[in-house]
């Protein structure tokens, strides 16, 4: 970012210049709404949530009480609360896999082959499919039928065609974790792909054609010219990962409502928010996560610091 | 000469197993994308019994497209599009108007007080959005905003500070001395803001408002807690509803779910260069 201003006169013999005040009615008009939000739906509600961590409180602020750190002895003492941490682990390592296969996929994009762009537009539209879209289709995907009112959903059935037993995905703990991370991973791998993708073609065609007089093989030219290139595009998405991992929401709570060992930490939290109405619990934990989030930050600045 | 030849024998039949592999990798990718897509879409078009006796990927003998009207009426989806497309205008408009002033500000002038706001806004990247909601839902509750649209709209002009990032980043590439001339032909900031900046700032404009729109459309969890009630269904929170009345019904479900794919698969193919080219922009500028 540059340092450079546009210059105004400053105000001469305390009488102030014409095109001073008008900066200044530019700035203070302009700034005037983005700030009053930002003021009431951010920070007003993230210094209530710090002051109502410390209490016990419902939706409605009756009987409050000051408990001090208690909510944060609940928070990480009580297994079913910590236990949705664990959940981020299969999250944590499917985004990882994920990463991997959008770079295979993205260098075999980028190699000479035909379609490719068909081939990336397929891979890539389920990013911007409607997230309840995503989650009703696979919770139909991996259903197992009740021989009454549903049959048995898509992969159950070539399950059954190939001579196998209907498995029950969404209700078995820990298998239901591992069917939710493919879902994850469906959805979003098209977008890891199409940021590879763009930083692979970022690189001159000139370096790859001379890579190829020079006789490199395919892993040489992924190893030093690709790999290199896309080195911040990987670090960058990597800490994304961490940081969507620990806030999944949306597609476990739709598939499964958390239910058979598939809870995160966010559907936790807004189930005790708005379900249990325990507001000061829930405050502790929107806490716990923010912080969390502020040391994955500092570990993102510090890490492209010294990449550069 | 012979092992010369055999040789290249050989790596002609390498290369083309690696095309071949090549193309066996991706068309098997594909298959998992589409297959979840197919069946929802066969089945959309099957009539309940079918649907329960037939396999799934069997191609339905009737077309029963009475599902759709079912989903699109009795299913509210019609309504849904209806609410989300005025939702996301408004929030857009909104976006794009205070995002380029506010980025134009910062950026343009040095002030003490742009500086502190542009520290408040990066920090504010850092609320957890979802979990924010145990308190703003307090807030919006208290200026009676909880059931109405304004609530959402509010939340996607308010809290979009990715936005003002791009604009800002766009802004550094346009040269000071465009406003430099027009102060000095007399021009005040606003006429420099709306006759030079604005125009200049299309393509940043474009890149935003494919964010935007995807996000909006996409988003679940503001909707499904500030909007409850019927009338006021988006896309999103329509669909989530089909699950209790329509529970067993996974055709009209799988027909709610072709509408609502319909207008994303129109708009991505429609844009798609522009589509590839916002989501890199937009997330280089974490």
């Amino acid at each position: 970012m540059t340092t450079k201003s546009v210059k105004t006169p400053k105000p001469i013999n305390g009488r102030l210049s014409r095109s001073y005040i008008d900066k200044m009615v530019t700035v203070c008009l302009f700034l005037l709404i983005p700030t009053v939000l930002l003021v009431i739906f951010t920070y007003i509600p993230a210094a209530e949530m710090v002051k109502f961590s410390f209490e016990e409180r419902d939706q409605f602020g009756v009987d409050v009480k000051y408990v001090g750190l208690q909510n944060y002895k609940t928070v990480f003492e009580t297994p079913e609360y910590f236990a949705a941490f664990k959940n981020s682990i299969y999250y944590l390592f499917g985004s990882f896999i994920q990463l991997g296969l959008a770079l295979f996929l993205a260098t075999i994009l980028c190699s000479k082959i035909r379609f490719s762009n068909f081939f990336k537009g397929v891979l890539f539209f389920p990013y911007m499919i409607n997230t309840v879209a995503v989650a009703l289709i696979f919770r139909r995907f991996f259903q197992k039928g009740d021989g009454i009112t549903n049959t048995d959903g898509t992969l159950n059935s070539i399950i059954t065609l190939l001579g196998g037993d209907p498995v029950k995905f969404l209700s078995t703990e820990g298998l239901v974790n591992i069917c939710l991370v493919f879902v994850s991973i469906w959805r979003y791998i098209g977008f890891d792909l199409v940021m590879f993708i763009g930083a692979i073609q970022s690189v001159s065609p000139d370096i790859y054609e001379a890579a190829e007089l020079d006789g490199a093989n395919r892993f040489q030219v992924f190893r030093y010219i690709i790999a290199p290139s896309i080195r911040p595009i990987i670090l960058l998405q990597m800490i994304l990962a961490v940081k969507g991992a620990i806030s999944v929401y949306e597609i476990p709570f739709i598939i499964t409502g958390g239910r058979f060992g598939s809870s995160t930490f966010v559907i936790q939290t807004t189930e005790t928010a708005f379900k249990f109405q325990k507001v000061g619990l829930a405050s502790a934990m929107a806490v716990v996560l923010f912080l969390i989030i502020v040391v994955v930050t500092i570990i993102q600045k510090l890490v492209f610091k010294e990449d550069k | 000469m012979a092992a010369e030849a055999i040789k290249r024998e050989n790596s002609n039949f390498t290369a083309k197993l690696f095309t071949f592999l090549k193309y066996f990798i991706l068309v098997f990718a594909c298959l998992i994308v589409f297959i979840p897509l197919i069946v929802v879409f066969l089945g959309s078009l099957k009539n309940n019994t079918e649907f329960l006796s037939s396999n799934v990927f069997a191609l339905p003998t009737e077309f029963e497209w009475s599902n759709y009207k079912t989903a699109f009426i009795d299913g509210k989806v019609l309504l849904g599009l209806r609410n989300t497309a005025i939702i996301i205008v408004i929030s857009c408009t909104g976006t794009i108007i205070t995002g380029t002033m506010t980025a134009y500000v910062l950026q343009r002038f040095k002030t003490t007080f742009g500086k502190i706001l542009k520290a408040a806004f990066l920090l504010a990247t850092l609320f957890p959005a979802i979990s924010m909601q145990v308190t703003v839902y307090r807030i919006m509750n208290s200026f009676g905003l909880v059931g109405t649209m304004a609530a959402p709209i509010i939340l996607y002009i308010g809290t979009d500070i990715i936005s003002i990032y791009i604009f800002m980043q766009f802004l550094d590439n346009i040269s000071y001395s465009l406003d430099e001339s027009a102060i000095i032909d007399g021009a005040n900031y606003f006429t420099v803001f709306f006759k030079i900046i604005l125009p200049l700032l299309r393509p940043a404009i474009a890149t935003v408002l494919i964010i935007k729109v995807i996000s909006i459309y996409n988003d679940f969890y503001t909707p499904q807690l500030y909007m409850p009630s019927e009338e006021l269904s988006v896309v999103s929170t329509s669909l989530y509803r089909f699950m209790g009345p329509y529970g067993a019904k996974w055709e009209i479900i799988f027909a709610g779910i072709v509408i609502c794919i319909i207008p994303t698969l129109i708009i991505f193919l429609a844009l798609q260069k522009q589509i590839y080219a916002g989501l890199v922009n937009g997330s280089v500028k974490e």
